[in-house]
């Protein structure tokens, strides 16, 4: 098992240092010059080239890639070209927001998808099959944008509700938990929907085969053969779209984050691009890159937990 | 002699029965197993004669403001009522299905274009050029698909020409991937064998061998990955990173400036937002009906990397 992990590991560094030249090199595609918007008007030419040889914006830019990238290793994000504050210090405040908007999403679509599919898939073809799949297309179809725009808004005309202002975790935890619940359910749902579908169809499939029906001819109670030989077998490419619905949910979370008003980091990347604030555009990008490739790390260990064959390929 | 040869000829063919044609045929028989894709390709028929004929069909013009109509509940004159500048909701809708069409259909062409070029060729070649290009699709394809529009966006500038060239970008990674399998398993065909035997070259193998073979898979990726767009089109344009405004774009009408009056008028919100939801569907559904249909060995692997 150790010896997959390493191999594991040297394979996802290659993407990972491909991913950082990406990371670096696409906010500066982007046309205007920050130090343009920074000094407006009033810029001469002299004082443009000063500032960007403050800035260290006047190196060529291979130069300062390698150096960017040197001091990332170091754990140092550079600082806001803006407000001159560590990348890394308004990180470190704004991830816990993301990360538990993510994680309580994800425990949602888990929660939600895979028991759903499993009784959908036992129950085949009948009421119960018949209406969780309907909901799953309409939860697939409409986008989780709409979704929160409306419960924002239903409410608030039918009984003057309003979401109420950011909740410090310091100041109230349960009430920090609270305000997260509504955003999560949202963006998980559209999540659960996707693994509720391919948990019923693996499920299905697993059901038919002949060791199950020895199971059944053993005797075996039906809670047995249907979570024990059964799902387990079932759920490796549930595991693989988990990982993909990271991705999407990463993603998502900008737009929820925006619509709720929560101080996250997609917030934080959508005010950067505008103001073509470099480090941070970069030093977000890069993190959620650390994130997914973590991400798949940990869903290819699953599958060697899961499957004793993977690990000894 | 010629009288004999007349009358046989006069007997042995009798009137053939009329029959449909087989392009009807086929439909009526998807129809029959398929109802739900049936239904998605109806609701795609409706919005692109929406978009086609938007002219005729909007009764107002879309950044039209009419006297005296601002924020109109629906009724029979606006029956999707009006917005805060006192613009019909439902000739907006009309226009925005252009908008989402257009970027739809434009964006899966260049994406498909894309991506079957760098999958087939990666496929083809293999070795090192496979290898280098794989690691790339893989890097490119570990960010959330919004995050690289965004940036892709910002560095582009809005419009409708950067924002199909971004959202194709963004689509061919994956596209490409999916392809490069098929192609993968279609050399090991023999006809393939039996066509480098005969001295075929290597265009004439990729174009007349390969392609028609992973054409069903490119059928299907595009079909799905309309939907996939048309999602990632409205989120970005409900961001604002999208088409500007007055144009209406579905996504669009859903933020901006009317967010704040949609307490009193949340009939900006339902439709809008119906609209890109009825669209999704259309198109999910007749993707995943035409790969259970074209090509089983795909099915669970659709799912959109865009969601959100």
């Amino acid at each position: 098992m150790r010896a997959y992990v390493l191999r594991r590991l040297l394979v996802a560094l290659p993407s990972l240092l491909i991913a950082s030249l990406i990371v670096f090199t696409l906010p500066r595609l982007i046309p205007g010059d920050v130090v343009q918007l920074m000094l407006e008007e009033k810029a001469y030419g002299k004082d443009l080239d000063d500032l960007r040889a403050k800035l260290g914006l006047n190196r060529p830019i291979h130069v300062q890639y390698v150096d960017w990238l040197g001091s990332v290793v170091r754990g140092n994000l550079g600082e806001s070209l803006w407000t001159r504050q560590p990348v890394l210090t308004e990180l470190e405040r704004r991830l816990p927001v993301t990360g538990t908007l993510g994680v309580m999403a994800l425990v949602v679509a888990v929660l939600l998808g895979i028991p759903v599919g499993v009784l959908a898939a036992v129950r085949q073809d009948g009421v119960l099959d018949f209406f969780v799949r309907s909901a799953a297309i309409l939860g697939l179809s409409i986008p989780a944008f709409v979704t929160a725009i409306l419960t924002i808004l239903l409410p608030a005309m039918w009984w003057g509700w309003a979401p109420a202002r950011f909740v410090e975790f310091s100041k109230d935890p349960a009430g920090y938990v609270l305000q997260f619940i509504l955003p999560a359910v949202i963006l998980g749902i559209a999540s659960a929907a996707g693994i509720m579908r391919l948990t019923r169809g693996m499920l299905l499939e697993v059901l038919r085969q002949d060791y199950v029906r020895t199971a059944w001819a053993k005797g075996l109670r039906e809670r047995v053969v249907v979570l024990k030989h059964s799902l387990k077998n079932a759920v490796i490419p549930v595991v693989t779209v988990l990982g993909l619905q990271v991705v999407s949910i990463v993603g998502g979370a900008v737009i929820i984050e925006w619509i709720f008003g929560l101080p996250g980091m997609g917030q934080f990347l959508v005010d950067a691009i505008v103001q073509r604030d470099y480090p941070v555009i970069q030093g977000i990008n890069l993190l959620i890159v650390l994130i997914i490739v973590l991400t798949n790390l940990s869903v290819d260990l699953l599958y060697a937990a899961l499957d004793p064959r993977i690990r000894y390929q | 002699m010629a009288d004999s040869v007349d009358t046989i000829a006069v007997t042995e063919t009798p009137p053939r029965p009329w029959r449909l044609p087989r392009a009807v045929t086929l439909t009526l028989r998807f129809c029959g197993r398929k109802p739900l894709g049936a239904i998605g390709a109806v609701i795609i028929l409706v919005l692109l004669v929406m978009a086609v004929f938007a002219d005729r069909v909007a009764p107002y013009g879309y950044d039209e403001s009419i006297t005296g109509a601002r924020m109109q509940p629906p009724s029979w004159r606006f029956w999707m009522g009006t917005d805060n500048l006192a613009r019909d909701i439902w000739s907006r809708v009309v226009y925005g299905a252009r908008i989402s069409i257009t970027v739809g259909f434009a964006t899966v062409a260049l994406a498909t274009l894309i991506a079957t070029a760098i999958g087939i060729s990666s496929a083809y070649l293999g070795g090192g050029y496979d290898i280098v290009v794989q690691r790339v699709v893989d890097a490119w394809m570990s960010f959330p698909g919004l995050v690289i529009v965004l940036s892709l966006m910002a560095a582009l500038g809005p419009g409708l020409l950067n924002l199909i060239l971004a959202l194709s970008i963004l689509g061919a990674a994956g596209a490409s991937r999916v392809i490069r399998g098929a192609t993968l398993s279609t050399m090991q065909d023999p006809y393939v064998e039996a066509a480098r035997a005969i001295g075929a070259g290597h265009l004439r193998i990729i174009l007349r061998y390969l392609l028609p073979n992973v054409m069903a898979t490119i059928i299907i990726l595009a079909t799905i990955g309309l939907g996939t767009v048309i999602l990632a089109e409205s989120g970005l344009s409900f961001l604002g990173f999208g088409i500007p405004p007055p144009y209406p774009s579905w996504g669009g009408m859903l933020s901006g400036s009317g967010r704040s009056f949609m307490y009193y008028a949340p009939w900006m919100a339902l439709f809008p937002g119906t609209a890109i939801s009825l669209a999704v569907f259309g198109f999910n559904m007749l993707g995943d009906a035409l790969r259970d249909v074209l090509d089983p060995r795909l099915r669970g692997a659709g799912g959109g990397a865009l969601r959100g």
